[in-house]
């Protein structure tokens, strides 16, 4: 089998990867939403780190409550440079968590800074991206995500 | 003016702004996101974008008016500007915010003051041009024709 996708690999409604995109930049969210949902993935927005852990069962009146549960989604795609809690930051949270270790995280950024980069991708990051995005980065994840439903 | 004069018009005119700096890559991207069930699409995302915009360059002002400065303040407010300037495809104005982070690195309010006044003026061209091409953009649509690519 190829590493290629087609665009018209047809999915059924319920098969659509669930992604969830936070960033502090309303035109980024905007832009990442349409992105995302061109490739048909269903998403969900969040606007900085608190409301994405929130969402992600994980905010801090939500202890345990995530004991035994499935993960709500399939990818978090993140911003890195976020005011209170950065990208990184979320992204060990998201690893600590027994529930959610396992879902990809990707991590965006509008700078090219090699550190930063290795320091996600060490942290457990599936990938880094550089913004803006272009519809070529998103169908790349798209393609990944299916391959991981295998 | 008729239809076909319209689009060559409108043809003409977006050209322009690529060629003098005011548009880039990243807007050709916006276009191509924009579809039926979206049709507005661009014009919604370049709305926020002006907004924001606005929003922060009344920010900046009142950040760069201080008796003490807070850069960082100064820092963080530009560099959500330079982000959406990019994302939008509004390349004078994110060149701009990237001198405007330097001098905010060196705490440089003069730099900062000076880069303040280029930001407003290459938004308010920016604004001005993109608000042109929407107006003859819906002229062709109410004349019952298509934006050419």
């Amino acid at each position: 089998m190829d590493g290629g996708c087609s665009d018209d690999m047809t999915t059924e409604i319920g098969d659509e990867p669930h992604v969830l995109a936070v960033d502090d930049n309303l035109i980024d969210r905007k832009l990442v939403e349409k992105l995302l949902k061109n490739s048909s993935c269903k998403v969900t927005t969040a606007e900085n780190g608190l409301r994405a852990l929130e969402y992600l069962g994980l905010g801090s009146d939500q202890r345990n409550a995530m004991e035994g549960t499935v993960s709500k989604v399939n990818l978090i795609i993140t911003d890195y440079c976020m005011p209170g809690m950065t990208g990184y930051e979320l992204l060990k949270k998201i690893k600590e968590s027994s529930v959610l270790r396992e879902v990809p995280v990707v991590i965006m950024s509008s700078e090219n800074v090699p550190t930063r980069i290795s320091q996600c991708l060490q942290e457990g990051a599936q990938m880094f991206m550089l913004k803006p995005l272009k519809q070529s980065d998103v169908k790349q994840l798209k393609c990944y995500l299916m391959k991981c439903r295998g | 003016m008729d239809l076909v004069q319209l689009q060559r018009q409108l043809v003409e005119y977006r050209t322009s702004l690529y060629h003098e700096g005011f548009l880039d890559e990243q807007y050709t991207q916006l276009q191509e996101l924009q579809d039926e069930n979206n049709p507005d699409f661009v014009v919604e995302v370049v709305s926020l974008f002006f907004e924001d915009s606005e929003r922060l360059l009344n920010e900046l002002t009142k950040a760069l008016e201080q008796q003490s400065i807070d850069f960082k303040r100064v820092d963080a407010h530009v560099h959500q500007l330079k982000g959406s300037s990019s994302s939008i495809g509004a390349q004078r104005v994110q060149k701009v915010c990237i001198a405007f982070r330097n001098y905010c690195e060196e705490q440089n309010v003069e730099g900062c003051l000076k880069c303040l006044q280029q930001v407003r003026h290459e938004y308010s061209l920016v604004k001005t041009k993109l608000e042109s091409m929407f107006q003859l953009e819906q002229q062709i649509l109410s004349a019952g024709g298509s934006i050419p690519m």
